[in-house]
């Protein structure tokens, strides 16, 4: 791939891995809570699950999806040869 | 300091601070021994605030720098890790450590919008902005907006938008340690104002961002100590499982039942949504507080410090795990501390009331019929004057401040005083390490951004620093003169901070990465409506409800439970015309707060600010020259980790 192609490609494939990012973040953010009046009917060790996904389950899936992103940004970088010196 | 140096104190990191934690351990037992064998509570709380102010104090001493790059920036030499645990402590304040769980307490569900809100937000910083900005190389975030946006019109928009959502921040951290050095330690609030502000200049003045790092760090540790030990203690006692984080979900159980036998109707049960705030507004207030921090500066800062671009992204991460470790014990005080209420408060005759009542109540925390519960007599006085009280307590006659469930835990659970010292200096090292990250940003912006780079260009290293130095003490002692007359208002306005950012600098930073069709005016003039429109509804809606009904077309907001409105505007028209046109009014006046457009409440101001924000770059940047080639390089430039930085600074 020529310097040019590989910077566009480089680009391309990290805004495809934020665009996910950010697609998860919303579903954990919003989508997901503005049912929790129905998932609270149901319950796990006493959580009703609508209260648990606010207040501890989206809060796992962040920081899990930070975790793997700064690998899979990092896989993407050196794919292209965009990554840092080890 | 020679490279080999560096080197060894970054791969000795592990042991010092293990080192450290050991040693503090150390210190709490032996406090626990100095009270086994008498020696007074106030003696033991002075000697926390010496013992942990000394401390940082200490690394704040052996961290001097005369250096620019050390001084801004830390060298940039933070390994992730241990910048995650500096940014959880920057990040989380006073209002989180004390005030968060007491927030959850009152709110129920809906108070796990600022649980949400608070972490959520680190997915921004990550994805959108922080990788990009460690590339570019800046010292602050006002120094990116001048470079990509052609100048010092941008430059002076950041600075703006960065004092206004700092300084009342900072403000609130000093407040914040009066109120615990009050609370807890017996001391006057202007002295513990006084310790405050000493603890912050300590840390801070000599070693700038390389000292306040590695103070942070030390203060992270204790913090998140001093939150876990009393929950976990009454995890232990109440289900023999140390980790309350799971058996809170018995005790939400346990706080339904008892809701259906005191009456409390279905509908405003501590785990039913939308009983405080609308969805709209649950919403509008997560997104707001997300957006808010992805802009915040003295956080965006923090990822300056770390060697590579790479670790800036894991750096994030490891950030929002250490806060997550707090973030998600919140709810659970907010569980064990409600369960007690209801077991053990609420029902019982007023002569039987557990003690803990009357210490709090002493401070002003727990009203009782209308009074501070100071003890049996006063209680049963004010009550006796309530008809038809039966002198058992209802939950309508008892009161208790958000401030007072973390406070109370110790107690509560029938700890000994070395564990309430324990949480006073974790609420301190909170109220610290977010004083000294803002206090940083807001004197490094003047320092660094106004002096520097608009008022003398040419000056020397020597005495840029000696600038930054006197600019940072300056800065400080406003603020703690400021804090010291207890500003009930700015406490309350620091949420405003996150709206304000998120509408003022978040457009302009994701737009100034993402899209390289933004042109400078475009950006000068979005920063600008974003930040106005939102500093405009906050103003308006808390201040000058009259004005926003009489001119700006808004009207009252409605209950979330009822759908009706608040305040029926055209009675209080006929009826008391004269309040309408009243200015700054009190948070009492009828209408503050309570009026706006489409039913959004003024903590979420940020919702109008932000989509202003954005339309305007997209739209003005169609009507003006594109930016130049050689702009579009450099953004390109700042999207891929390899290579030099973009804004490499001449070594001090």
């Amino acid at each position: 791939m020529s310097e040019p192609n590989k910077v566009q490609a480089h680009w391309a494939a990290t805004q495809r891995l934020t665009y996910i990012m950010i697609g998860i973040w919303a579903f954990f953010s919003f989508f997901i809570h503005m049912f929790s009046p129905a998932l609270n009917s149901i319950k796990i060790l006493g959580f009703p699950l609508g209260f648990y996904m606010a207040a501890q389950g989206s809060l796992i899936v962040f920081v899990a999806q930070l975790f793997w992103f700064s690998g899979a940004q990092d896989k993407v970088d050196r794919q292209y040869g965009m990554a840092e010196d080890d | 300091m020679s490279t080999e140096a560096k080197t060894d104190f970054t791969s000795n990191l592990g042991r010092i601070y293990t080192i450290y934690t050991g040693g503090f351990v150390a210190f709490v037992i032996f406090i626990a021994i100095l009270e086994r064998v008498g020696v007074p509570n106030n003696i033991l709380g002075y000697l926390f605030v010496a013992f942990t102010i000394g401390v940082y104090a200490a690394i704040g001493i052996l961290s001097r720098t005369m250096q620019v790059d050390e001084y801004y920036v830390a060298g940039r030499k933070v390994p992730s890790f241990y910048n995650g645990m500096a940014t959880a402590a920057d990040w989380m304040s006073a209002a989180s450590f004390i005030g968060m769980a007491g927030t959850l307490y009152l709110l129920g569900y809906d108070g796990l919008a600022f649980i949400l809100g608070w972490t959520g937000g680190y997915v921004l910083v990550a994805t959108l902005i922080a990788p990009y900005l460690r590339k570019f190389g800046c010292y602050t975030v006002p120094d990116f907006l001048a470079f990509r946006f052609g100048g010092n019109a941008a430059r002076i928009a950041g600075i703006v938008v960065l004092m206004s959502c700092s300084f009342t921040y900072v403000v609130a951290q000093i407040v914040g340690t009066g109120l615990i050095g009050a609370r807890l330690l017996g001391m006057s609030f202007e002295m513990a104002v006084f310790v405050g502000l000493v603890g912050i200049l300590v840390c801070s003045m000599l070693g700038g961002m390389r000292a306040v790092t590695w103070t942070q760090v030390a203060q992270y540790i204790v913090l998140i100590i001093a939150y876990l030990v009393p929950v976990v203690i009454l995890s232990t006692q109440k289900f023999g499982i140390p980790i309350p984080q799971l058996t809170y979900g018995t005790v939400l159980s346990e706080i339904q039942i008892k809701e259906a036998a005191l009456g409390v109707a279905a509908s405003a049960s501590h785990i039913v949504p939308f009983a405080r705030y609308d969805p709209l507004n649950f919403f509008a207030l997560v997104l707001c507080l997300m957006v808010g921090t992805a802009s915040l500066p003295h956080v965006l800062m923090r990822y300056f410090t770390t060697p590579s671009v790479r670790e800036a992204r894991s750096s994030v991460a490891w950030t929002l795990l250490f806060i997550f470790i707090l973030y998600f014990t919140a709810p659970a005080y907010a569980a064990f501390a409600k369960l007690e209420v209801f077991e053990n408060v609420i029902g019982k005759p007023l002569g039987q009331l557990p003690g803990w009542i009357y210490s709090y109540g002493k401070i002003g925390l727990i009203q009782i019929c209308g009074v501070n519960a100071v003890d049996v007599a006063s209680i049963t006085a004010a009550c006796g004057r309530i008809a038809g009280h039966t002198g058992i307590l209802s939950l309508a006659n008892f009161s208790i401040q958000a401030d007072a469930i973390v406070i109370a835990t110790p107690e509560i659970a029938g700890l000994p005083y070395v564990v309430s010292g324990l949480v006073a200096a974790g609420g301190l090292a909170a109220a610290l390490s977010t004083a000294d990250g803002l206090l940083l940003a807001i004197a490094n912006a003047l320092s660094h951004d106004v002096y520097s780079r608009m008022i003398n260009k040419n000056a020397p290293v020597a005495k840029k620093l000696i600038i930054a130095r006197v600019l940072l003490v300056i800065v400080a002692i406003l603020a703690a003169w400021v804090a010291s007359g207890r500003p009930a208002d700015i406490v309350a306005m620091v949420a405003w901070a996150f709206s304000l950012a998120a509408a003022g600098l978040f457009p302009a930073l994701v737009m100034g990465i993402w899209s390289k069709k933004t042109t400078s005016a475009a950006a000068v003039a979005g920063i600008w409506a974003g930040f106005l429109t939102t500093l405009v509804y906050l103003v308006v809606t808390r201040y000058f409800p009259g004005f926003g009904v009489d001119y700006l077309g808004m009207y009252s907001n409605v209950s979330p439970t009822t759908g009706r409105a608040l305040v029926d505007l055209a009675k209080i028209k006929a009826e008391t015309p004269q309040i309408f046109s009243q200015g700054m009014v009190l948070i009492s006046h009828p209408m503050a707060s309570r009026v706006g457009w489409f039913n959004v409440a003024n903590i979420s101001a940020g919702l109008f600010g932000m989509p202003i924000g954005f339309l305007t770059m997209i739209i003005v940047s169609k009507f003006t020259t594109a930016p130049s080639a050689e702009m579009q390089n450099f953004i390109d430039d700042i999207r891929r980790p390899r290579g030099e930085a973009v804004m490499i600074e001449k070594a001090g």
